[in-house]
């Protein structure tokens, strides 16, 4: 894994941990107006959960969704299995801060067999004019046969610095089903890091669709142990940043169970002075034979300060393997440009059609249609300079941010 | 409505072009024909303002207008339509969205309301049939994944609902089927009217069994150096081009 020792000694600069508010009704903090989700609600608040009744709901169909804190009290049998499952090396310091300190987090448990047709929505606020170090945990249990969407959303609302070091550990069951959809859209002055570990069993299937609309500071780590044959997992990634923003993406699948399948398209676009990082690692077992990995990372420069950093990388020891990885940084391609213009469309619209198509493609991936409808509205706003925070989502009592960061299609 | 005096062309320091002199007329159909390499596409494109083009001498006049100095779209906008020998395929850009686009963009180049959504849709529906495309373009992307022949058709849909006063189709029938061309002559034919007119850039007499033109012109060498009725069209699909050639180096043609 990557060292962060960088940033976690900055940790310490971050003496503020925010405490938890007092209970009010979750209404009163935020609700999701995208239309037809229909998604349950997980909210957090600056690094807590917003407390119901004792913190853990159960479902009639036995699924269990809440405070990992009142999970560990409550129920520890079903998250300890879970629980700070790395092995050493998959360690680093931020993890191991996380490890130490966390805070709360959100956990959710699906029983064997159960389908859970509403996604969950997992909704991480930040509201301070502090300076904040939050430091959370999630869990994810998914139990054999069981399938599940769930979504972060990861905003703030404030300015202020904030300091954010999540750990998001996935466990997939025989069969389990796992759909993970990820928005960030964070100001100028936050980092964000945030690992995910995912273990898969036999057969099961993880989606990851990870999309980067503002980022301060953002790191996305994602490991994925593919632990038993037939299991499968597919990272997407669109990150689309400017002024002086920074996003990396730091993947490693590690094929250590033969016939499994790994895939991973990533795509950026990087507008003034903003830079991002794609690093995407496949390491292929000895015994892994009839492996499937592939990873894409394309990507566009906007202006000649903007900058990419891509590595796919492919670490394969087994023989009977099927396994491509490649990279792309560039422009748009002049041949459509030119067959849009033909047809009597202005340079400017036509850039704007072939930018948005380019990075639409991610959400094409989404198979929930509300949220995927909604996510191409964002990167069309985002586009368009037009996107702040997710606007869906209203925060009572905060004050209008500002934040607006037009990438800019004139510069092409 | 379209002259073309003189027109000189280099791609790359290398000449091209070397003088052509052409005039087309409302309610016209001209061909032009030859062999491969002699400047039939170039011609195409230095009249759609394509860049890389280096015109060295020469006009070209759009409705009485000289439109070199004008840029891609503006021609377009001015009513000129090409029809690609390869469309090039864009994912992500459904054909709905890219038509809808480029309509209200002339439209409001000519100072015309945009259409709204149902009167977009009502006038792509009724356009689909003109080359019978039976497609949900709504969903579809420009050219991704389309066959040669749904590429051909796709072009005659855009000129169906961009009504061009002047359309040059460059190699429309190249990888068509007999039905799949049957289709696009019978679209062309169908979009024809008194005030439009019609390029057919072809290598095959084939086409214009089904787009009778009024002239057929022969460019070789860069310029055009035959011009005739449609009849010449057979003469060159029965003995070919080399009498052309020959008769163009003893100096008998121009």
């Amino acid at each position: 894994m990557n060292s962060f020792s960088e940033y976690s000694k900055q940790i310490s600069q971050y003496a503020i941990q925010a405490q938890p508010d007092p209970y009010r009704p979750v209404e009163e903090y935020f609700k999701c107006q995208v239309s037809n989700m229909g998604s349950v609600m997980l909210p957090m608040l600056n690094g807590w959960y917003v407390q119901e009744s004792d913190g853990l709901t159960t479902y009639d169909n036995g699924v269990i969704a809440g405070s990992l804190k009142a999970a560990l009290a409550q129920c520890p049998e079903l998250v300890k299995p879970c629980l700070f499952q790395q092995k050493p090396e998959e360690k680093d310091e931020l993890t191991a801060s996380n490890e130490a300190q966390f805070t709360d987090g959100i956990f959710i448990y699906v029983p064997d067999d159960v389908k859970v047709e509403k996604p969950f929505q997992i909704v991480s606020l930040i509201n301070s004019r502090e300076d904040l170090l939050v430091q959370n945990r999630h869990v994810i249990n998914m139990g054999r046969n069981a399938e599940l969407s769930v979504i972060q959303c990861d905003d703030s609302t404030r300015y202020g610095k904030t300091f954010l070091n999540i750990v998001t550990e996935i466990s997939l069951s025989e069969n389990a089903k796992l759909h993970y959809y990820k928005t960030e859209n964070k100001e100028a002055g936050s980092l964000l890091f945030h690992h995910i570990f995912v273990n898969q069993k036999a057969y099961s299937f993880f989606h990851s669709n990870a999309i980067t609309f503002n980022a301060g500071y953002v790191c996305n780590n994602i490991h994925v142990n593919l632990n038993e044959p037939f299991a499968e997992t597919k990272l997407y990634g669109l990150y689309l940043v400017d002024k002086t923003q920074h996003c990396d993406n730091h993947i490693k699948v590690d094929h250590v169970a033969p016939d499994c399948k790994s895939f991973q398209l990533y795509k950026g676009i990087m507008d003034d002075e903003a830079e991002a990082l794609f690093h995407g690692h496949v390491v292929v077992r000895p015994d892994s034979q009839r492996t499937s990995a592939f990873q894409t990372n394309r990507n566009i420069l906007l202006t000649d300060k903007a900058k990419i950093n891509t590595k796919p990388f492919l670490e394969i020891y087994a023989d009977d393997v099927q396994c491509s990885h490649g990279a792309t940084v560039g422009q748009l391609d002049d041949e459509a440009l030119y067959y849009l213009r033909s047809r009597g469309i202005g340079e400017k619209s036509a850039r704007k059609l072939l930018m948005f198509a380019f990075a639409n493609e991610i959400c094409h991936f989404v198979e929930i249609p509300a949220l995927k409808d909604r996510l191409s509205d964002m990167v069309q706003r985002r586009l368009n300079g037009e996107l702040t925070i997710c606007d869906q989502c209203m925060l009572h009592g905060a004050e209008n941010s500002d934040l607006i960061f037009p990438i800019d299609a004139s510069k092409l | 409505m379209l002259k073309i005096e003189n027109l000189h062309v280099s791609i790359k320091g290398r000449e091209i072009l070397k003088g052509v002199n052409l005039e087309v007329n409302p309610g016209e159909v001209h061909a032009i024909m030859g062999p491969n390499g002699t400047g039939k596409s170039t011609l195409a494109s230095v009249v759609a303002g394509k860049d890389g083009y280096d015109v060295t001498e020469g006009t070209i006049y759009f409705k009485g207008k000289n439109i070199m100095d004008m840029s891609i779209e503006d021609r377009a906008r001015e009513g000129i339509f090409i029809g690609f020998q390869y469309p090039v395929e864009i994912p992500g850009v459904s054909i709905a969205n890219f038509m809808r686009t480029a309509l209200n963009e002339i439209r409001q180049y000519r100072g015309l309301d945009p259409l709204n959504g149902a009167q977009f849709l009502k006038l792509m529906n009724e356009k689909k049939k003109v080359v019978e495309l039976t497609e949900k373009l709504s969903t579809r992307s420009v050219n991704e994944g389309f066959s040669g022949g749904e590429k051909k058709r796709n072009e005659i849909f855009q000129m169906a609902m961009l009504e061009p006063m002047l359309s040059i189709l460059d190699e429309t029938d190249s990888g068509l089927d007999i039905d799949a061309l049957r289709i696009v002559a019978n679209g062309v034919n169908q979009l024809k009217t008194k005030d439009n007119a019609t390029i057919v850039i072809t290598h095959y007499q084939r086409l214009l069994d089904y787009i009778v033109p009024d002239v057929v012109h022969v460019l070789f060498d860069g310029k055009i150096v035959k011009s005739g009725p449609k009849e010449l069209a057979l003469e060159l699909e029965k003995r070919g081009y080399d009498w052309i050639k020959e008769e163009y180096e003893q100096g008998k043609l121009l």
